[in-house]
């Protein structure tokens, strides 16, 4: 293997670097070269460190647990460095730069999150677990049926969430330089193969690391350049904020009619204040449920307490890790004011509706602009850390999942734990490879599919699936076999069928209406008067009346054909050069927006129902975690209560001894 | 790995093992419960109590921003709290019945 390993370095270089870049980016043709060198050295230095993590890889303790040898320190930012995703990246600076205090609000509960893991979770698990999930589960309760569905409830997750990274990867690298998607999914697909494969835990944790520390001194240099000027005055930067006209207009838009009698100096200090983006309080206390919740159930989360000697550095690593990521959030909220203030909210949406662009296009901006060496130099320096990001995330995902195939599945269930160690590590690089190519092929064949929901759907089925049963198998004495069943199958179940009936699914008949309103316009409307709530279940399913707020009446609008035909007559008329660029800019968007809407009209002509067979959702809410959540607490109680598991009431004594003590824990691998 | 097996119940049973057991419950689902209540008011303030975080409090700073970083201040005094009392407290404890683990209740 080790030989290999540089060969197989090099092709992974050359595949993520230098394969077809033609098309379009942020990045003008003649800066690609330094995108490209950015890349190349970010590419280089992560193969080095797997060069020389997979000479000191031979065991399954080193595969899957890095040797128990990494340090609570390494280990809080390696966990930064596996939580910090794109989305968590990108997203939040983005969703602050267009809807100002939501977007910030939006990221609390990923750190709160972390209160969980630290108090009940982390320390127990590492004092009782081996390398797994279904290590955890199967201590007290019959191992086949307990690994089995750990193992399939890991591999879920973690394709959820994988399939997200893999996709919105590869939107973002073909955004930025113009790599072709299908090219960036191979390439993060094989760069992260090499990584596991060769280095497995050690390779993956360094990688972790290095890019964790990579995005935060990115971020702290932003955010001094973005600060600077403003003295680095809270007050003082919020105040630009507040009088910023882009600001100003980007709020007016969003809050439509009602904006009409706010002053300019209202509306900016509107962007500071809540309801812009989120607008239903229940969808936000069930998304907080399954944040705050989730995220301790997340395997690749939970994978990562077995690298470290014992449950000391355990609770020391969680520790860093909230010092890393709370510190990472409070420097998008400047990232995200930044970009707005800087950029614009509309030239950040203008290259990509959700605001992921905002933080690379601010990098862009703060180093000199879209025609400087400097400006092109960060934004690569970023685009480049989001693509390590990416690399980083799907390597501990596939290694999560990796280790449920070869170790629960293979070695626990299938070979009854009798593997001898050079299998056991043959079953684990086998395993990655396959989870690899099914990465690959699912993120390739997802293009264009609307995943945004994927992700929520990952923490959701952590929280209602995984979550109770970890804990009550951890703190209640009668908790067995049959609850931890009984509980993630219908936690799990319940979590994925809300979701696939929510609003986040595309309705063909929604979307044939707003692609007709594009293009032929609205009727004026008459005021619609507020509706009452029939009761709380009406907030969540469609069987009856919910809370609507009043609609006041509203004027006909032309619709994007009419508008582009009167445009077109007075470019005819016009000859100030400054005027009639203006006035061909406007007239390309229009027929951007034409093309769009004609484009989803033929998609789903015909089309009444979407994938699922709904013509509209069933389930209110975007997030699940509100009912899912107590429906796999309530499952896992009533499982252990109508059947008795005398193996595991028996264990109770050595599980409760042994998590609080730290007796027998597995311990470091001596080098 | 041939080690002879403590006798788990009787460590269970050992009053040092429930002075710790009780220490730890109390503390721990004590911080839990306020943790959870705390970051909850955050998005049932910004739904319900809209008039409150408008409140502006120095320049354009208003509540709601301040509420909002405060979660932040408290997760983190959150942790280090607990990791203080856990290196403190939990750790000797736990480490003094670990260490006579084989004699409480005699060995099976």
């Amino acid at each position: 293997m080790g030989r290999l390993t540089p060969y197989f370095m090099g092709a992974a270089a050359f595949l993520a670097s230098g394969l077809a870049f033609a098309g379009e980016g942020a990045v003008a043709d003649q800066w690609k070269w330094l995108t490209f060198a950015v890349f190349g050295g970010i590419i280089a230095l992560t193969m080095y460190i797997t060069w020389r993590a997979s000479k000191r890889v031979h065991s399954t303790s080193e595969f899957y647990a890095a040797g128990r040898s990494v340090s609570g320190f390494q280990n809080g930012w390696a966990i930064a460095g596996d939580y910090l995703s794109a989305a968590s990246f990108l997203g939040i600076a983005g969703l602050i730069s267009l809807y100002g205090y939501d977007g910030f609000m939006y990221s609390v509960g990923f750190l709160v999150a972390y209160i969980t893991v630290l108090l009940v979770i982390a320390e127990p698990c590492r004092n009782i677990g081996k390398y797994t999930l279904g290590d955890i589960l199967a201590f007290r309760n019959d191992p086949k049926k307990t690994k089995t569905i750990a193992a399939i409830s890991t591999i879920t997750v973690s394709i959820f969430y994988l399939t997200a990274q893999m996709v919105g990867g590869g939107v973002l690298i073909k955004t930025l330089i113009g790599i072709d998607y299908e090219v960036s999914v191979i390439g993060v697909g094989v760069l992260m193969l090499a990584y596991v494969v060769f280095g497995g835990m050690v390779a993956t944790t360094w990688v972790q690391i290095v890019k964790a520390i990579l995005l935060v001194v990115a971020s702290l240099v932003m955010v001094a350049l973005v600060w600077a000027p403003y003295g680095f005055s809270l007050p003082g930067i919020l105040d630009h904020v507040i009088h910023d006209d882009g600001i100003q207009k980007q709020v007016a838009k969003l809050l439509g009619t009602s904006a009409a009698n706010m002053t300019p100096e209202e509306l900016g200090q509107r962007f500071l204040e809540p309801g812009l983006f989120l607008k239903n309080p229940i969808d936000q206390i069930s998304l907080g449920m399954a944040l705050v919740l989730g995220t301790a159930g997340l395997p690749h989360i939970l994978m990562r307490f077995f690298t470290v000697p014992n449950a000391q550095e355990a609770r020391k690593s969680v520790v860093w890790a909230m010092v890393i990521i709370g510190g990472f959030y409070v420097l998008t909220l400047f990232l995200g004011l930044g970009a707005a203030l800087n950029v614009g909210p509309a030239n950040i949406i203008a290259l990509d509706k959700g605001g992921n662009m905002a933080a690379p296009i601010l990098a862009q901006y703060l180093g000199g602009g879209a025609d400087s060496m400097m400006g092109n130099f960060f934004l690569a320096f970023v685009a480049a850390v989001a693509f390590a990001t990416i690399v980083a995330v799907v390597a501990g995902l596939v290694l999560a999942s990796a280790s449920a195939m070869a170790h629960d599945i293979y070695v626990g269930v299938i070979r009854g734990n009798h593997a001898t160690p050079n299998e056991q590590v043959t079953a684990a690089r086998v395993a990655s490879v396959i989870v690899g190519i099914v990465a690959i092929v699912i993120g390739i064949a997802a293009k264009g599919q609307n995943v945004a929901h994927l992700v929520g759907m990952a923490f959701a089925v952590a929280a209602s699936g995984n979550l109770p049963a970890v804990l009550l198998t951890l703190y209640w004495k009668r908790c067995n076999t049959w609850g931890i069943m009984l509980g993630m199958l219908v936690g799990s179940f319940s979590a994925i069928a809300l979701v696939m009936m929510s609003p986040n699914l595309t309705y063909p008949k929604a979307v044939i209406k707003d692609a007709t309103a594009v293009l032929d316009g609205t009727p004026a409307k008459e005021a619609v008067p507020a509706k009452a709530s029939e009761g709380f279940v009406c907030e969540l399913f469609a069987v009856c009346q919910n809370a609507e707020a009043a609609k006041p009446a509203a004027e006909a609008k032309p619709g994007a054909v009419e508008k582009l035909a009167t445009l077109n007559q007075k470019i005819a008329t016009l000859t100030d050069p400054a005027e009639l660029d203006k006035a061909k800019a406007d007239a390309g968007k229009l027929e951007k927006d034409i093309k769009k809407a004609q484009d989803d009209l033929k998609k789903f002509e015909g089309q009444t129902t979407n994938l699922v067979g709904l013509e509209k959702p069933f389930f209110r809410l975007k997030n699940p975690g509100i009912i899912s959540i107590p429906l796999g607490f309530l499952m896992v109680i009533l499982g252990s209560l109508l059947f008795r598991d005398k193996r595991a009431e028996a264990m109770w004594d050595e599980l409760y001894v042994r998590q609080n003590t730290g007796i027998q824990a597995e311990g470091a691998v001596a080098h | 790995m041939a080690s002879p097996q403590p006798d788990w119940a009787a460590i269970d049973r050992d009053p040092r093992f429930q002075a710790l057991h009780k220490k730890k419950t109390s503390f721990l689902w004590g911080l839990m419960v306020f943790s959870i209540v705390y970051y909850f008011l955050l998005p049932v303030g910004a739904a319900y109590f809209q008039d409150l975080f408008k409140i502006k409090v120095w320049g354009a700073l208003n509540v709601g921003l301040l509420f909002a970083l405060s979660e932040f201040i408290v997760a983190w005094v959150v942790a280090a709290i607990y990791a203080k009392r856990a290196n403190r407290e939990f750790d000797a404890m736990a480490a003094e019945i670990a260490l006579d683990a084989h004699k409480i209740g005699g060995s099976k």
